[in-house]
């Protein structure tokens, strides 16, 4: 439960930069990830926080600067690459395929196949081990109760259906698990749903990076807080350390940087 | 999951709070249905039901009205042969509607490539199985070339197949030089060809090797989409492209692979087509387009993609045969039969919208 600061980050970028044209999305921005952390990464519109954490799930290659996963430079041609090195992310619009069942959906583009012939040859795919492994993973991040794993997405309410994307991403993610505005389409009591399984997640070791917008979301959930300005991180701060409108105030400029950046 | 189960941290806000104490039904259901919504959520649960209810009314029906002639096996065997060549076809159109796709050159790729095969080896001489596989080769890149022009021009399916269907029917009027082979000439030289027109004896239904072979491009077919990650994938595609492609589908290369399939089942379905007919008919099998895209709908399947099974498209097929047969066996003009099937059709997707909407 307790994030490990004195280990090596899990993944880290250092003056990263990426440009389109004239305009500077990404200018030298460094980035920590710790162990077993949430780290919540919040900035005003337009401050580059998408194109940031493009860059770690690989949907962006920066021109400069370097991205380590696990103190090792890596370099990441495409969300597949940065995916088969154990860091997972949840889209915003979910991505799951809501005619397709449970199961299905959390196996999709990973598909198990039989073992032996009926699965080299014949390419017959193991559905039971897919449900039993997808019911499992279901049951031990609490999401269980109303669920049959052969239920089509569709079927199943916005919360559940984010379930369905970060038990996915809990199951495959062994490094980081990126989740983009995981409360933003959803109602008061399935917010809280979906921050208690982002805990959960934690808990059982997967450090998550948290992208929101909204202050109490982040302030409830995260270990720390990265504050993207400019396009790069302004500050670091803590729910204890700082309050809301001081995080929003750095956010926008309106707080001196410098007096808040030893905090962490 | 339970809302109490993880004690919120300090930072929770009161707002927040009260929510922990909200009723923990995510919906309720109103539990006094009426039979008629019952019978809704059921048709909706089981989408094949819908088509195979239709089916067995029209046997029975048929059989009280035209008598015995209609169920005898004589007859049963008759209707499978009627329905062979629609059948094959709809499995190809089944694939690419699955993809919310359409395919409208599915039946000149037929036509063309009964034309290669016929040419080939009444014509030139080369040995029948080449010629076949020559013709199989023909109806794969026919598939490529869809898939080339919806996948990297994006020109919509029903566009790009609309074209594809005049270039390919053209293609076969002036390789054909618009001649039949006649059938005496392959029974000659290649009798290899008519082959699928063979019948066997079984328990007095003739089954012919084309009906067989319709079946086991069905078993392969659903095999493949219910079996394989391939299937799931196609599946993926059709319903929501962009969650696919997110979940590291490479949805292009999905989409080819469905048209160069469907370009060779129709090629296969050319092969079916010569053993009907006996001959090579550069105008055979026009209807074949429509029919095919008729069973497919009365089979239940989407035209948004994602939804619908491919033995959905073999009842959907039957459906037409069954209604055809029977209405010709009763001395129903043929008129009134294009006219049934028209309301077929309109009634397989008035009750599937009904059966979507208000059953989420």
């Amino acid at each position: 439960m307790t994030a490990h600061y004195d280990k090596t980050p899990v993944l880290q970028t250092k003056n990263l930069v990426k440009r389109y044209g004239s305009v500077t999305a990404i200018d030298h921005a460094d980035f920590e990830l710790y162990p077993g952390e949430i780290l919540a990464v919040i900035g005003d519109n337009g401050a580059g926080k998408s194109s940031l954490i493009k860059a770690l799930s690989g949907a962006l290659i920066p021109d400069e600067g370097e991205i380590l996963l696990d103190g090792k430079p890596v370099h990441f041609a495409s969300p597949m690459e940065a995916r088969a090195l154990g860091i997972e992310t949840v889209y915003q619009n979910l991505a799951v395929s809501p005619a397709l069942n449970i199961a299905d959906n959390l196996y999709l583009g990973r598909e198990l196949r039989k073992p032996g012939i009926l699965g080299s040859v014949f390419r017959m795919l193991d559905k039971k081990e897919m449900e039993r492994r997808a019911q499992a993973k279901m049951t031990e991040l609490g999401l269980m109760t109303i669920q049959n794993i052969s239920q089509a997405v569709e079927s199943l309410s916005g919360g559940q259906r984010q379930g369905v994307a970060v038990a996915r991403s809990a199951l495959f993610g062994s490094k980081v698990v990126i989740m983009d505005e995981p409360t933003a389409a959803l109602g008061v009591k399935e917010s809280r749903r979906v921050l208690n399984l982002i805990k959960e997640v934690r808990d059982r070791g997967l450090p998550i990076i948290l992208i929101s917008h909204n202050m109490p979301h982040v302030f409830e959930v995260a270990d720390r807080i990265h504050i993207h300005r400019l396009g790069k991180r302004a500050a670091i701060v803590t729910p204890q350390s700082h309050s809301m409108s001081d995080a929003v105030a750095i956010m926008t400029g309106a707080m001196d940087v410098k007096t808040s950046n030893e905090a962490a | 999951m339970s809302s109490t189960d993880t004690k919120p941290s300090t930072a929770v806000l009161d707002h927040d709070k009260v929510a922990d104490q909200a009723s923990t039904y995510v919906a309720q259901f109103e539990r006094n249905e009426t039979p008629i919504q019952r019978f809704k959520k059921f048709l909706h649960h089981y989408p094949i039901a819908a088509p195979l209810i239709v089916l067995l009314l029209a046997v029975i029906s048929f059989s009280v009205i035209v008598g015995d002639r209609f169920l005898h096996p004589f007859n049963l065997s008759l209707i499978l042969q009627q329905v062979t060549i629609i059948g094959v076809i709809g499995v190809a159109q089944t694939l690419i509607i699955l993809t919310a796709g359409i395919d409208l050159s599915v039946g000149a790729i037929m036509v063309l490539t009964s034309v290669v095969m016929g040419r080939m080896a009444v014509n030139h001489g080369i040995d029948p199985s080449l010629s076949i596989l020559i013709g199989i080769g023909v109806g794969a890149l026919a598939g490529f070339i869809n898939g080339l022009l919806i996948t990297r021009l994006k020109i919509p399916p029903f566009i790009a197949t609309l074209g594809s269907w005049n270039v390919f029917f053209a293609l076969n009027l002036w390789y054909s030089k618009s001649e039949t082979i006649r059938s005496q000439d392959i029974s000659n030289i290649a009798p290899l060809l008519q082959w699928t027109g063979q019948t066997i004896d079984f328990f007095g239904a003739r089954l012919t090797y084309g009906s067989l072979l319709m079946l086991g491009i069905f078993f392969l077919i659903w095999y493949a989409l219910n079996w394989t990650a391939w299937g799931r994938h196609v599946y993926a595609t059709g319903d929501d492209p962009e969650a696919a492609k997110l979940a590291g589908i490479r949805t292009n290369r999905i989409l080819m692979s469905v048209y160069v399939l469907a370009g060779v089942v129709c090629a296969i379905g050319a092969w079916v087509l010569i053993g009907r007919i006996g001959s090579v008919s550069p105008q055979a099998g026009t209807m074949t387009n429509l029919d095919s895209i008729t069973a497919v709908v009365i089979g239940g399947c989407s035209l948004f993609g994602g939804r619908g099974s491919i033995y959905g498209t073999l009842i959907g097929a039957l459906v037409v045969g069954v209604f055809r047969n029977g209405l010709a066996l009763a001395g129903v003009d043929v008129l009134w039969q294009e006219f049934t099937v028209g309301i077929l059709i309109i009634s397989a997707v008035a009750i599937d919208q009904w059966i979507r909407r208000g059953t989420a």
